[in-house]
This record gives C-alpha cells, sequence and structure tokens, in this order.
C-alpha cells in the first residue's frame, strides 16, 4: 500500500498554511477518500492549523508550527504541534450550551472531534493528532 | 496588503438585501473578514435591515466562517432586523446541526421559502 508522507514546519502565519493544506489535501485526493472523508478532513485541518497559529502561537513570527500527515488509502494521520502555552481540553466551554450560542468563536474543536475518527491532545494541548479512516 | 474584494454579490428583492456567496469555500480568514464587513454595511444602511443569505454554491465552511455569520446575527437583533439562511447543502447543514446553531438562525430550504418567510 503506498503512503505518501508529508511534514512542514512553518511560521505563525495564516497565509502559510494554505500551502500546506494544498499538499495534504492533494495527498487525500490521490488516495481516494470518499467525499464525506475529504470534507472532514479539510475541515478539520483547517481548524487544527488556525488554533495552532492563532490560539496557539498567538501569531507570534518568533514561534512555529510543526505539522506532519501520513496519508494513505485507509487513513489520513495528520499531527499538528505548535510552541504556544498549551491548554487544556476539558477547560474549553462548550460551545453548544445555550449560553454560549451566540459567542463567535470557540467550535474548532468540536468540529474536529466531530468529523475526524480520532483527535488526541498531548504535549500540555501544544499537539493534536487526528485520524480519520476512509469510508 | 492590497484590499481582497470580497466573494459576495447583493441584490435587492423589494425591502431584503439578499446576498450569493461567489466563492464555494468560506474558510480564509481575509475573506471572511472582508464578507463580515459588507454584511455589517448592509445591516446599518437602516433601520429593521432584512438579509437574506443564500448558500447555494457553498461546499465549505469553517468555524470562523460560522463566526462571521454569529456576529452578522447579533449585529441584524440589536437593529430589530431579520435575518435568513436559505440553499444550504446538506453537508453544509450538518456543520450547523453539530454547533446546534440550526436552533440559533432561521433557516429555509430555499430562497423563494426565505423571502416569503420575512415579517
Amino acid at each position: 500500500m503506498q503512503q505518501a508522507s508529508l511534514k512542514f514546519t512553518i511560521p505563525s502565519d495564516l497565509a502559510a498554511s494554505r500551502e500546506v493544506q494544498q499538499q495534504i489535501m492533494d495527498a487525500v485526493h490521490r488516495a481516494g477518500f470518499s467525499e464525506n472523508a475529504t470534507f472532514a478532513i479539510k475541515l478539520s485541518l483547517e481548524e487544527a492549523l488556525v488554533n495552532a497559529i492563532k490560539h496557539g502561537n498567538k501569531l507570534d513570527p518568533k514561534k512555529h508550527v510543526h505539522i506532519q500527515a501520513k496519508v494513505n488509502s485507509r487513513q489520513a494521520e495528520i499531527v499538528i504541534e505548535d510552541e504556544g502555552p498549551g491548554f487544556d481540553r476539558k477547560c474549553v466551554p462548550d460551545p453548544t450550551a445555550d449560553e454560549n450560542l451566540t459567542k463567535c468563536s470557540g467550535r474548532g474543536l468540536l468540529l474536529m472531534e466531530a468529523y475526524m475518527t480520532s483527535v488526541e491532545y498531548s504535549n500540555q494541548g501544544r499537539k493534536v493528532r487526528m485520524i480519520r479512516k476512509n469510508d | 496588503m492590497s484590499e481582497q474584494i470580497p466573494p459576495i454579490a447583493v441584490s435587492t428583492h423589494k425591502d431584503v438585501r439578499v446576498v450569493e456567496f461567489t466563492n464555494n469555500k468560506i474558510l480564509d480568514e481575509a475573506n471572511i473578514d472582508g464578507i463580515r464587513k459588507t454584511l455589517e454595511a448592509l445591516i446599518d444602511e437602516g433601520e429593521r435591515p432584512k438579509l437574506l443569505l443564500d448558500f447555494a454554491t457553498v461546499d465549505h465552511l469553517s468555524s470562523a466562517a460560522l463566526g462571521m455569520l454569529i456576529n452578522t446575527n447579533n449585529r441584524v437583533k440589536s437593529r430589530n432586523g431579520q435575518l435568513r439562511l436559505a440553499n444550504i447543502k446538506p453537508q453544509i447543514f450538518e456543520v450547523f446541526e453539530i454547533t446546534k446553531l440550526n436552533k440559533l438562525f432561521k433557516i429555509l430550504s430555499s430562497r423563494t421559502e426565505a423571502l416569503a418567510s420575512f415579517n
């Protein structure tokens, strides 16, 4: 089974993340993922990169984001690590609670966890490992 | 940095401002910010604004786009206006369901239904 292994280190810049997203999504297309799985990976990758750059590294140009992706026809595994202070998943408010519905942010983790097969946080929240199996 | 033209088209149907997204992705923060500013300007045109967002072309959106929509909803409400969303594809509607934002927004299946739903 063919596997694409991709590795990137980018500055804390949303524009720099576009090329990473493009290359990973190209590998997902080449591996023949279903439409639903492709949608899930694209959305979760966007959310995880924005989290790392904006909320993790707080757009600090001196900090970097490290990305690894392994994609084969069975699954895509994406690991993203920032150089920020980390966070505790348990302390992130539930955005679906009635009192939080009108808040403009805080839905990225919910979407990643809903759309990926598994999402794990490590290194005190600086590192996220997401897997999406193909349908 | 050059200003980007927001990827939306605005038309008017009676007293309703109808906004179509002209890009199939509402992901990029720069685009989202441009859309937000354009929608804010439409809302601020008068009292009790009526705004319809047509999602017919939209295949992808991010949580940042959802934030922009909530900001729009809050602003419309603050001016005693009405906001409707229409033509949302099933895959995108699922994002609204997961986030429970289908409870917050008035979502209609077609533009015709949405236009008819304004008071």
